[in-house]
């Protein structure tokens, strides 16, 4: 950036003696008071301009590489079983669901398309469910699940606070609609152990949900949500409740389920034993299972690479096209002539 | 309806007010419900009331409370604290008025009371040099012919003494009978006519006859005014209080609004709707969305049967959101950077007056935009353009030119040395110089003679003949005692024939005591004069010198005089006492004696008086017409000096560049018909590169102003430039307020207390802490020493605070917008904390340095006025430029949302993380925008800045670490993901590269004229020396042969191009769009006139 000491005038009365007579009136020179702070004025020339774009361009598009290679290396698997998993004659999928009489096992076969190293991730994945509204959001006390002491503190939960006129530990409407889809895999014919600790934040187990609160008149009510708590297990340890509460942003989101520490060859197949619970039919919304493994990006996302690739394209065709016109059309700097008044001929 | 005043009765006293005068607009009990009421009336406020109101409601509040209540009340106390102290200070001012100490009779003695007790009816005594605290009826001075000066300059400006005698029933009474007089005055109840009494007063017995005696002006003594020359003086209170003249006449300032704050309100107003239409569509949608498909979502655990204003919950919702498309912070914002602009005029250097001590001042802190967006300067002539000093500095003596070369006859050889050989005609000259005048010469104790004069020419004249060894020593009663070469002479002095501005001359006829013989001395104007010549004398050489001497805007008189046989004078004097002593016509009567006298005269010469311009003013005016304002010059003074003056100082050009229309007459019809001519013959020029001026005087403003309202409003508009001249204060005030009336932002610059009402009327009043006092000064918003400061007021730090602001202001709409769109997809996408802070603070400070941004260099404006259009005009800020900024807005939204949401897709959408992210996003592209927008960085922005942007990790890291904020370890989190970094780089570079490029573009192949300057300012700069050096050799030899004018009207004709083919009223109302067409060739180069800054470099 070509910078310049904006040099001002300093003609007229303003620069008196070295030694100003005091108790005039007249005001203490400093530069700020004068406005006359030395400033450096970027002009966008097209030397600079255009070495900027290249620059960005220079920047942008192996970081879109990097992100994309990154992208294109993990390895997904993803099943959708909401539908499949509902006996094919039923009507009414809502009823089925709603039905606790019937068994709501169902079994899956995935095939591995690529190796997967462990550790793989087992997420899973909702759309069109709003965790965001804001009515659910807010449904949720924060203080009744860090401290034992406050398990009546529910008036934010509503309309989840209380159950037979006691309250609810933990209340509101997001602790009540606990996922609780459950997944078992089988793999060469011997289980697969999902590793289901340190799913969820470490800083909320230890700060957020406390070790000596325990679930309390839970899933008691008339409408059973989600998922129930083992009573016996304190907050802190549930940790299923504690990835379902934090809130995703968007509609469509994963969520941890547990992790798998084994390595998966290109062409296994693993047997899911799965039990549907957790009612999407109601709202039309997708329940998947997700197997991921990951890397410095997270999971499989094209969409950084991309957009780097395309910004960094776009940068190298600005610059291209600037330095096009500027060798076309060279603009002198600084012309007065382009200036209105002065353009047109005197007396006119 | 007439009020009775009882002189001296104290039964009668209390039907009237006191004398306690009162400016203040609160009273301690009304101030809070008033001030509330005053700021209430303001949209944004009762904007941000309502939602205040409703954020109350926690069903629907999206946001904490405190986020809209803080700022509110927090901007509510800031502008009530401002009013206060400003109301508080004029209570101090005025309770020093109502407490100073005056003397007033009371049970026949004197007493000592304070102003505020006078009442109605009693009698005031006054010495000289004190200031009349309410109006008076004159009963009694301490000169025998019951006659008192005062200066009534605060009341009219006019500086010259006024001359106040006392009511014909009253002569002759002495100080005791004065302290027991009875009697009753009639007068009219309080009006604000400074020019006009009819009163009446009758004294009891024993005091003379019963009779009643008429009262005019000339009886009174008006508050405010100062009693001069004359030891004493008393006189009958009849209005007091804010019920004298003075008082009336004080309208109430109404608060100033600026063009620029209109235009914000106009803009929130525009968003209001906007945000009205988002709200019923959005909140009819969430509705609908609600009923089919929420209600399916069994989580949500809607009920069924829901209370009837649940309907307009997601709307209200929705509408709190929106909220935040109008920036609470833009008021606080904006008040501060205002009030910083009002200290860096007060800071400035260079306007500060070394002479006078005083330094520029800005008294009111909330209108430096309007400063670059005037478009009419109203000034006053004496005293503002001129140093109102008189100066004599020639004269033509018997055909003599004596000062022509040196420019101060006072110091040329010859004229001394005719002085000291008694050359006849010199010793006439100086004769009349020193007699024919209402002169009073006093001898101060240390024995030098001091001259007060009723005008200043005769002060002028008197001092000027004193330096020529002809001095006036003492004036007892009628006889004159004149020193000459060490001479002593004695005149009497027979008659006084007075100026008036009828006759345009006066004369006085003496007796010389040493030869008996009688004269009659005169002078006056050129037109007044010469015609008296006696037939046969060679006045071409007078008329010469008249002429040159007006060209050089030099105040001339003629002087003349002749013998009078002593029958001639003694029949004379008859009819002259006979007309004098004429009760009906008296005036008229006098004037045609006098006529009968001054005849037949032997033109001694003509004195050239200077009262000189004020250093720089012809440079300023050029320089601030240059840039597209049009001057008007309103005085009080006789129409050929302020002709003079205007051509003097560049307002004017004379024949045959420019034209003088007048507008004149007595009678309406006349005054109509050339009303008329001027404005056909104005309609008719427009067109040419001519300069039109019309001239206008009081009378015929009166009969204008009054009736033919809208003709005069169209000439108005026409004519860039008009004298007034002979107008009153409050013709003054009118003409501001008819040029307000089009939509034009008035300028009046004045010094005089007969510009105050003008000066308050006016969008800006600017004053100059001159010789006339300090009322100007005190009223205005602005007070400078001197009137060439009012060029760097307007185009520095006018143009600047009006750049500023409008960038500052819609930066504060940008961002707002901003944060509403990226916060409108999920319920809020922010939390509360976050959002105020974001909208306090992040994007605050930030825009705040804003005030040290300067696009252009002082002096690359000063040489390029021209630009000021651009703020004139309002490109800067309007519905386009503001529409490109929602523009932008939109777009960062959806680059910030869009980028967030699909990088922190799936796994990674966590609601705390996400809005992190897209917060530390719109932060990171408003901290590039503010960089990007900035013309110039000081250290202090780059702080501002990017210290901002560091605070904002800092801050949040220290919430972070806080356990039971929602945001725990967040941003800890977030910074150890590789991801957050390579996101926030995205959204930087999506969201700057095409501003950036746009901007290119725009400045390279379709620049603004800022933009030209700006890149020539910087072409000169050190850096492409070797390029430039070549185009200024080029520009050189080109000079040369187009020889560059600086004169004003070769350069007009191109100046007012822009004005006229785009001119700030038309551009105003449509869209700003750039008159430069980029791909016209640069033909021009040997046509025009070169640029300015080349000649300069």
């Amino acid at each position: 950036m070509n910078g310049q000491a904006a040099g001002s005038s300093s003609g007229g009365s303003g620069d008196g003696g070295a030694a100003p007579r005091r108790n005039t009136r007249k005001p203490k020179y400093s530069k700020f008071t004068q406005q006359e702070l030395p400033a450096c004025k970027p002009i966008l020339t097209p030397k600079w301009v255009i070495s900027v774009f290249v620059l960005v361009g220079v920047i942008f598009v192996p970081i879109g590489l990097v992100s994309l290679m990154a992208s294109r290396k993990v390895v997904e698997i993803v099943d959708r079983y909401d539908d499949a998993c509902v006996p094919p004659n039923t009507t009414d999928k809502l009823a089925y669901i709603q039905n606790p009489t019937i068994s709501k096992n169902c079994t899956r076969t995935l095939t591995v398309p690529k190796d997967m190293d462990a550790p793989i991730f087992v997420y899973y994945q909702l759309d069109n469910f709003y965790q965001n509204h804001r009515r659910y959001v807010k449904s949720r006390s924060d203080t009744q699940l860090r401290d034992a002491s406050k398990a009546n503190d529910t008036s934010t939960c509503d309309p989840e606070s209380v159950a037979n006129g006691t309250a609810i530990v933990p209340c509101g409407l997001i602790a009540w609609s606990t996922f609780n889809d459950t997944y078992g895999f089988v793999h060469n014919s011997k289980n697969l152990t999902v590793d289901k600790k340190d799913i969820s934040w470490k800083s909320d187990r230890e700060h957020k949900f406390g070790s000596d609160v325990f679930p309390k008149n839970f899933q008691k009510g008339p409408l059973i949500g989600g998922k129930t708590l083992d009573p016996n297990i304190p907050l802190s340890q549930q940790e299923d409740l504690i990835v379902w509460m934090r809130t995703a942003a968007l509609p469509t989101f994963r969520k941890l389920y547990g992790r798998i520490h084994t390595d998966l060859k290109k062409g296994d197949s693993i047997t899911v034993a799965l039990e549907n619970n957790y009612n999407t039919y109601s709202f039309s919304g997708k329940k998947k299972l997700v197997l991921s493994t990951s890397t410095w990006l997270g999971g499989k996302n094209d969409f950084l690479g991309l957009a780097y690739l395309t910004v960094g394209g776009l940068c190298f065709f600005l610059a291209f096209a600037f330095t096009l016109l500027y060798l076309i059309k060279p603009r002198k700097l600084g012309d007065n002539n382009y200036l209105s008044w002065n353009r047109n001929p005197a007396g006119r | 309806m007439k009020r009775f005043v009882y002189i001296n009765d104290e039964s009668y006293q209390n039907d009237y007010c006191d004398n306690r005068i009162s400016n203040t607009k609160y009273t301690l009990l009304n101030f809070l419900p008033k001030n509330l009421w005053e700021q209430f009336r303001r949209f944004m406020n009762q904007y941000f009331l309502l939602i205040a109101c409703l954020q109350l409601w926690s069903l629907i509040t999206p946001v904490n409370p405190a986020s809209t209540w803080g700022p509110l009340i927090f901007i509510f106390a800031v502008s009530a604290t401002k009013e206060a102290w400003d109301d508080y200070n004029r209570y101090i001012s005025d309770k020093q008025a109502n407490e100073k100490e005056v003397w007033i009779v009371k049970n026949g003695t004197r007493k000592h009371i304070q102003a505020q007790d006078i009442r109605v009816g009693n009698i005031v005594w006054i010495r000289e040099n004190e200031e009349v605290p309410c109006d008076l009826v004159l009963i009694g001075t301490s000169d025998s012919q019951g006659i008192c000066h005062v200066e009534t300059a605060a009341l009219d400006g006019e500086i010259d003494l006024k001359t106040r005698v006392i009511p014909s029933t009253c002569v002759g009474l002495d100080c005791e009978q004065l302290h027991k007089i009875k009697g009753v005055i009639e007068c009219p109840n309080p009006d604000k006519d400074i020019r006009r009494l009819d009163a009446n007063i009758r004294l009891f017995p024993p005091f003379i006859d019963n009779d009643i005696c008429p009262l005019t002006i000339s009886n009174t003594l008006l508050q405010s005014c100062y009693l001069r020359n004359t030891e004493w003086a008393c006189g009958v209170a009849v209005y007091t209080g804010n019920e004298t003249k003075l008082g009336m006449s004080r309208g109430v300032p109404e608060p100033k609004l600026t063009a620029m704050d209109a235009m914000i309100d106009k803009l929130t107003g525009a968003i209001f709707l906007f945000q009205i239409a988002v709200v019923l569509v959005l909140g009819s949608a969430g509705n609908v969305w609600k009923d089919t498909e929420a209600r399916k979502q069994w989580y949500v655990k809607y009920d069924d049967d829901e209370p009837w204003y649940q309907i307009c919950v997601i709307p209200l919702r929705f509408e709190l959101l929106c909220s935040i498309m109008i920036p609470i912070s833009i008021k606080v914002s904006l008040d501060f950077v205002k009030s910083l602009y009002a200290k860096f005029i007060d800071w400035d250097e260079e306007m500060y007056d070394h002479e006078t001590d005083t330094p520029a001042h800005a008294a009111n802190t909330a209108i430096s935009e309007d400063l670059g967006q005037v478009e009419y300067i109203l000034t006053d002539k004496t005293g503002t353009l001129t140093e109102n000093k008189m100066i004599f500095r020639r004269c033509c003596i018997g055909g003599t030119f004596y000062g022509n070369e040196s420019g101060d006859a006072l110091r040329d050889v010859e004229l001394l040395n005719a002085v000291a050989n008694s050359s006849p005609h010199v010793i006439k000259f100086l004769t009349v110089m020193t007699l024919c005048n209402t002169v009073i010469p006093i001898k101060s104790s240390s024995g030098a003679i001091l001259y007060k004069a009723q005008s200043q020419d005769e002060d002028a004249l008197v001092n000027a003949a004193s330096n020529l060894h002809m001095v006036l020593v003492n004036k007892n009663g009628n006889n004159a005692e004149i020193h000459f070469n060490g001479r002593v002479v004695q005149y009497e002095i027979l008659d006084i024939l007075e100026f008036t501005s009828d006759r345009k001359r006066m004369s006085v006829v003496v007796l010389d005591c040493e030869s008996g013989k009688i004269f009659l001395l005169s002078k006056g104007a050129d037109e007044a004069i010469i015609p008296c010549a006696y037939s046969g004398q060679r006045i071409k050489t007078f008329v010469d010198a008249v002429d040159k001497y007006a060209q050089l805007g030099l105040r001339t008189l003629c002087l003349g005089w002749r013998e009078l046989e002593t029958e001639e004078y003694l029949e004379w004097s008859r009819s002259f006492k006979e007309a004098n002593s004429a009760l009906v016509d008296r005036e008229w009567k006098v004037a045609e004696v006098c006529q009968k006298l001054e005849h037949s005269l032997e033109i001694l010469g003509v004195s050239a008086i200077e009262d000189r311009l004020q250093v720089g003013v012809p440079e300023t005016i050029e320089i601030l017409r240059q840039s597209g304002i049009n001057f008007w010059m309103l005085t009080g003074d006789k129409q050929s000096t302020a002709i003079q003056i205007a051509l003097l100082c560049n307002l004017i050009s004379s024949e045959p560049k420019g034209q003088l229309l007048y507008i004149n007459g007595r009678t309406e019809d006349e005054v109509v018909r050339s009303l008329e001519r001027v404005l056909l013959t104005m309609r008719i020029t427009t067109s040419e590169p001519k300069e039109l001026a019309f001239v206008v005087d009081g009378c015929a403003l009166e009969i204008i102003l009054s009736r033919y309202n809208e003709a005069f409003t169209e000439l108005a508009v026409l004519s860039k430039t008009a004298i007034c001249c002979r107008v009153t204060p409050s013709q003054k005030a009118q003409l501001v307020k008819l040029l307000k009336s089009c939509d034009y932002r008035t300028l009046a610059i004045g010094d005089g207390g007969n510009d105050v009402r003008m000066i308050q009327q006016a969008d800006i009043g600017v004053g100059i802490s001159g010789r006339e006092g300090l009322q100007a000064a005190r009223a205005a918003d602005y007070s400078i020493g001197k009137f060439r400061f009012l060029k760097r007021l307007i185009l520095v730090h006018g143009r600047y605070s009006y750049n500023r602001t409008a960038f500052l202001s819609q930066y504060s709409f940008y961002k707002s917008f901003f944060s509403f769109l990226s916060g409108i997809a999920g319920t809020s996408l922010f939390n509360s904390v976050s959002l105020m802070a974001y909208n306090v603070f992040y994007t605050s400070i930030p825009v705040l340095t804003t005030v040290l941004d300067k696009d252009l260099s002082e002096k690359t404006v000063m040489q390029n006025p021209e630009i000021l259009l651009y703020c004139q005009a309002g490109r800067l800020l309007n519905p386009s430029t503001f529409a490109g900024w929602f523009g932008r807005s939109l777009y960062h939204a959806l680059v910030v949302f869009l980028i967030t949401i699909h990088a922190y897709a799936n796994e990674k959408s966590e609601m705390e993380e996400l809005s992190m992210v897209a917060l530390s996003g719109s932060i990171c592209l408003q901290a590039f925008v503010v960089t990007l927008e900035m013309n110039s960085l000081t250290f202090v922005q780059f702080l501002a800045i990017w210290g901002n942007f560091m605070a904002f990790y800092i801050i949040n890291f220290f919430i972070s670490s806080i356990p039971s904020a929602g945001m725990y370890t967040i941003m800890f989190r977030l910074c150890r993901q590789l991801t957050y970094w390579v996101t926030l780089l995205l959204i930087s570079g999506v969201g700057m590269g095409p501003v950036l490029a746009l901007k290119y573009f725009r400045y390279t192949y379709k620049p603004s004229a800022i933009n030209i300057l700006q890149k020539a300012e910087r072409s000169f700069g050190p850096m492409y020396t070797l390029v430039n050096l070549e185009s200024q050799l080029r520009s050189d030899m080109e000079n040369t042969n187009i020889s560059f004018s600086t004169t004003p009207v070769k350069n007009k004709a191109s100046v007012y191009e822009p004005l006229l083919s785009d001119s700030p009223i038309s551009s105003r109302r449509t869209l700003a769009a750039s008159s430069f067409d980029i791909f016209q060739p640069a033909q021009s180069r040997n046509t025009s006139s070169y640029p300015r800054n080349i000649k300069a470099n």
